[in-house]
């Protein structure tokens, strides 16, 4: 637990005693609270809790989507902001919020084309990600022609299509069944080791967090703060059924021993 | 196909109701009539005499059909001020009097669209408009407009605007309502994710207009266009009362005058029938659209 403010070479993403609170009808209610996190290049994060503990915060935090209330935070050693600027992230939101009068293709040069790239770079990278993603051949598509799925394996290529070296992903995988979640978690892992960004994903799903992450996060509610960091012991390379392994059972059981401390006040 | 069937069942009670009526409204003239020249009529009389009255109270549909026949295809064929006999429209034929009314409309329409286009844009990028435009939006539709269109026509007319532009103004006034309402409602149809999605690429706001928000509206823009461009078409037969410079408001006008009920019905229903055809028009627009922006529902 002590690690989590390690000094790590080359910090990507770092947050210091960071602070958010959100003015509602009903009052204050702290999101965050001391935070402090840093992630270093290359890593696969992932971000654990029931609703309301700060996870989609923390995340939109990074994305200069929320402004925090106190403490600092860089990415890529500069503000959120500037970061977002410079487009130094991809985001993956909750639905793949696919343009429906747009084709796969299209849906995917927007951000490219909002950026400035030419037609002929537009295609080409449209169609280097579509491969990335698995979904060559299908650019010509509507959104509605295709499952929930590869809606959002889309919406990945998407995200991935600017090249910026870190992703950020707020359940990805939520909405879909167990048997296309196992499999798109799959790809991810390969996507990651492929192209070696640095991931933060938000989940609640135990086994996605252990299975996909080589540092887990497990934050609780009210206020919303990180109540342990595990790191995986587990090789990059990590076929399915290594969620059998009993390092993968013990990593599990650490993660929701975790979530049950934070429950205690419930 | 299937849908036909119900619809003609429908126009059939329709018009086993209107004949039924016709009998029973102007059964008192022609019985009146009969009493006064002392003859007694059978029942199938009667029936006969109040479906060709001159000025029934309410004329059959049959009335209503051949006088619009002859209001549009007989008077110009075969009128002395016909088109076929002048190479102009005749000014006593629908034809001529619908297509002022339509111009109006079209003027009218064009207007109140761009102004309703223009205020939602206000209304959803500015904060001060966002609070201000649509009570005074509201508040305009509550005026009757028969009472607020002879003012317009005088204002306009003591600085000199005469004509189309008048009676388009009014068409306006009421068409931009819809337009206006309906695009607000258009242009914030973006979820949350899509406007953070488009935040997370750091497009500009004229990106964020022209990719996300206008593309979103589409579909309500079609369906306030196929209000406006009928609330344009009542606009303009309004303006034309006070006008009295053609079109079907003065049909319409004239034959109260006169007591030329199967004119007014005539006019009424070639109003009616421009309507339908203007929605049509905008239907099949929308349908071409929104197919070619693969949004055809």
């Amino acid at each position: 637990m002590k690690d989590v403010n390690a000094p790590r070479t080359d910090p990507v993403i770092d947050a210091q005693g960071l602070n958010l609170t959100f003015q509602t009808a009903d009052g204050p209610v702290q999101a965050l609270k001391d935070i402090d996190l840093s992630i270093a290049r290359g890593e696969f994060v992932s971000f654990i809790g029931p609703s309301g503990c700060g996870k989609t915060t923390f995340l939109r935090v990074v994305a200069d989507l929320e402004q925090p209330s106190a403490g600092t935070i860089t990415v890529n050693g500069m503000s959120p902001e500037a970061a977002r600027r410079a487009r130094a992230y991809g985001y993956v939101f909750q639905a793949a919020g696919l343009y429906p009068w747009r084709t796969i293709e299209g849906n995917i040069r927007l951000p490219l084309e909002i950026m400035g790239y030419s037609r002929t770079e537009q295609r080409e990278r449209a169609q280097r990600v579509l491969d990335l993603v698995d979904l060559a051949g299908f650019g010509r598509k509507f959104p509605w022609q295709l499952s929930g799925g590869m809606q959002q394996r889309a919406s990945i290529a998407r995200a991935l299509a600017f090249d910026a070296d870190i992703l950020l992903m707020d359940e990805p995988f939520g909405a879909l069944d167990e048997i296309v979640r196992d499999r798109l978690n799959e790809e991810l892992l390969e996507l990651w080791k492929r192209t070696e960004k640095t991931i933060g994903f938000v989940t609640h799903s135990i086994p996605e967090a252990v299975y996909l992450s080589t540092r887990i996060v497990v934050m609780s509610p009210r206020p919303g703060r990180i109540t342990d960091v595990i790191e995986s012991p587990l090789p990059r390379d990590r076929p399915l059924d290594i969620r059998d392994s009993p390092e993968f059972i013990e990593i599990a059981h650490r993660v929701r021993e975790g979530l049950r401390a934070g429950h205690v006040d419930d | 196909m299937k849908s036909v069937l119900p619809v003609l069942t429908v126009v059939a009670a329709i018009l086993a109701l209107w004949y039924a009526a016709t009998v029973q409204m102007n059964r008192a003239w022609t019985e009146d009539r009969a009493a006064r020249a002392g003859v007694e009529l059978t029942f199938a009389e009667v029936v006969a005499d109040t479906m060709s009255q001159q000025r029934p109270r309410l004329p059959a549909p049959h009335q209503v059909v051949v006088e619009l026949w002859n209001s549009t295809v007989v008077e110009e064929m075969t009128g002395r001020r016909g088109w076929w006999n002048t190479g102009t429209l005749s000014n006593r034929s629908l034809i001529h009097h619908g297509w002022i009314t339509l111009s109006a409309t079209f003027l009218g329409f064009a207007i109140g669209t761009g102004l309703g286009f223009v205020l939602a844009i206000g209304i959803v990028h500015n904060r001060a408009m966002d609070a201000s435009v649509m009570p005074w939006a509201i508040a305009s539709q509550t005026i009757p407009i028969i009472a607020l269109a002879p003012m317009i026509i005088v204002v306009l007319n003591s600085v000199g605007i005469v004509g189309l532009l008048p009676k388009a103004v009014i068409a306006a006034y009421l068409s931009f309502f819809p337009v206006v309402v309906g695009m607000v409602k258009g242009l914030r149809a973006p979820d949350m994710i899509q406007l953070d999605q488009m935040k997370t690429w750091n497009a500009s706001g004229r990106d964020t207009f022209l990719k996300l928000r206008l593309p979103s509206s589409m579909p309500y823009f079609f369906a306030s266009m196929k209000i406006g461009v009928a609330a344009a078409l009542v606009g303009t037969i309004v303006g034309e009362l006070p006008v009295q410079q053609g079109g079907l408001g003065v049909r319409l006008l004239s034959g109260s005058y006169y007591g030329q009920t199967i004119q007014i019905w005539s006019a009424l229903f070639a109003a009616a029938i421009l309507a339908a055809v203007l929605v049509g028009v905008i239907g099949l627009i929308q349908r071409v659209t929104l197919r070619r922006m693969g949004m055809a529902q």
